[in-house]
């Protein structure tokens, strides 16, 4: 900790958000595609971009409103997918130096997500909150220009081109989610149990009631409860973020 | 959708925001129980997992577009390519998936 100082500076943090902020541009491209092909328009899915910051809780916030679903809905929806971001929030408290002060944290929390929590919590320093604003700063940049680029370019091309690209989204979960599973069996279990609770729901007519958001949460809800219940966390080396 | 989009984004936005910030302001504990440790752990994968199926069957011009896309999406990603690599691949088998007449 002999350069502390050096480590806690806006600028060091700046650059360490670059890769981020490159990596997000192209998962934000897909969900600007998506959200227009989903009747927003470009703004719309400019300033859902650069409010929420979140991957998977705004493919399902723009369902729900292309669904014109209940608040109540939404409010689940971004409560159970997002849920993760407190469990990160909690740890990387335990990380911060004392000049993240309540201000700090109240305004700074807005940018935890997995990729930024992930370097945070990789430093070998404690963060501090000029770091950790520059840390956010280039991810936020890249979610909200990759978001405006794929709005544009969606509303511009064939329907047929950016219906294919707005599948690219999913393509990017499926990516997150298949190299984690082949690796680790409890994640896999409980990856079968969500496909095989979400067929259900949408194949068995007795659950015709749920929406299509409704029933990811419930799917994914059950599917977790069951592995925490069955396959506890025993290593915690074993641990993955996304 | 115009009126409603900003009572969904204030929703939306709260919900998020609260989330984070809220146990980044006031909690100092950390989480013991292994089951919900296990739980957190497991909710993003299950989150994707049941939001990508069977959604992306039905998010393309027809089934087949769908269908193409998912398996090169299984396919690139079990062979660990990058996200940006297996988007491409999942796009370009959509699209020429959306051409197969059914």
């Amino acid at each position: 900790m002999a350069n502390k100082n050096q480590d806690n500076t806006y600028k060091r943090g700046f650059n360490d958000g670059l890769a981020i902020g490159l990596g997000y541009l192209s998962v934000s491209f897909s969900f600007g595609i998506m959200a227009v092909s989903s009747g927003l328009t470009w703004w719309q899915a400019v300033i859902i971009s650069i409010s929420n910051l979140t991957s998977a809780g705004q493919v399902a916030g723009v369902g729900i409103m292309a669904a014109s679903g209940t608040l109540i809905e939404m409010f689940l929806s971004q409560l159970v997918i997002n849920i993760r971001y407190s469990l990160m929030a909690i740890s990387l408290s335990q990380k911060v130096d004392s000049s993240m002060n309540l201000p700090s944290r109240a305004i700074l929390g807005y940018g935890i997500t997995d990729e930024i929590f992930g370097v945070a919590m990789a430093a070998d320093h404690d963060v501090g909150r000029r770091y950790f604003a520059g840390l956010m700063t280039l991810p936020i940049l890249g979610w909200t220009l990759g978001t405006l680029l794929g709005a544009v370019l969606g509303s511009i091309l064939p329907e047929n081109l950016t219906v294919a690209l707005a599948i690219g989204i999913y393509g990017m979960f499926v990516a997150i989610v298949l190299p984690v599973a082949k690796k680790n069996k409890r994640i896999l279990t409980v990856v079968l149990m969500a496909i095989m609770f979400a067929l259900i729901i949408r194949y068995v007519p007795f659950f015709s009631f749920l929406s299509g958001g409704f029933a990811a949460i419930v799917s994914a809800v059950l599917a977790s409860a069951i592995g925490a219940f069955i396959l506890p966390v025993d290593d915690i080396d074993d641990k993955e973020a996304v | 959708m115009n009126n409603s989009f900003w009572i969904y984004l204030l929703v939306m936005v709260l919900t998020t925001y609260l989330i984070r910030a809220l146990p980044f302001s006031l909690f100092r504990k950390k989480i013991k129980s292994k089951r919900l440790q296990a739980f957190f752990d497991y909710i993003p994968y299950a989150v994707l997992t049941s939001m990508t199926v069977p959604a992306i069957f039905y998010s393309g011009i027809n089934l087949w577009a769908g269908i193409l896309g998912f398996a090169v999406a299984m396919f690139l990603s079990y062979k660990n390519k990058s996200l940006l690599f297996v988007a491409i691949g999942t796009v370009i088998a959509a699209f020429v998936g959306g051409f197969i007449p059914f």
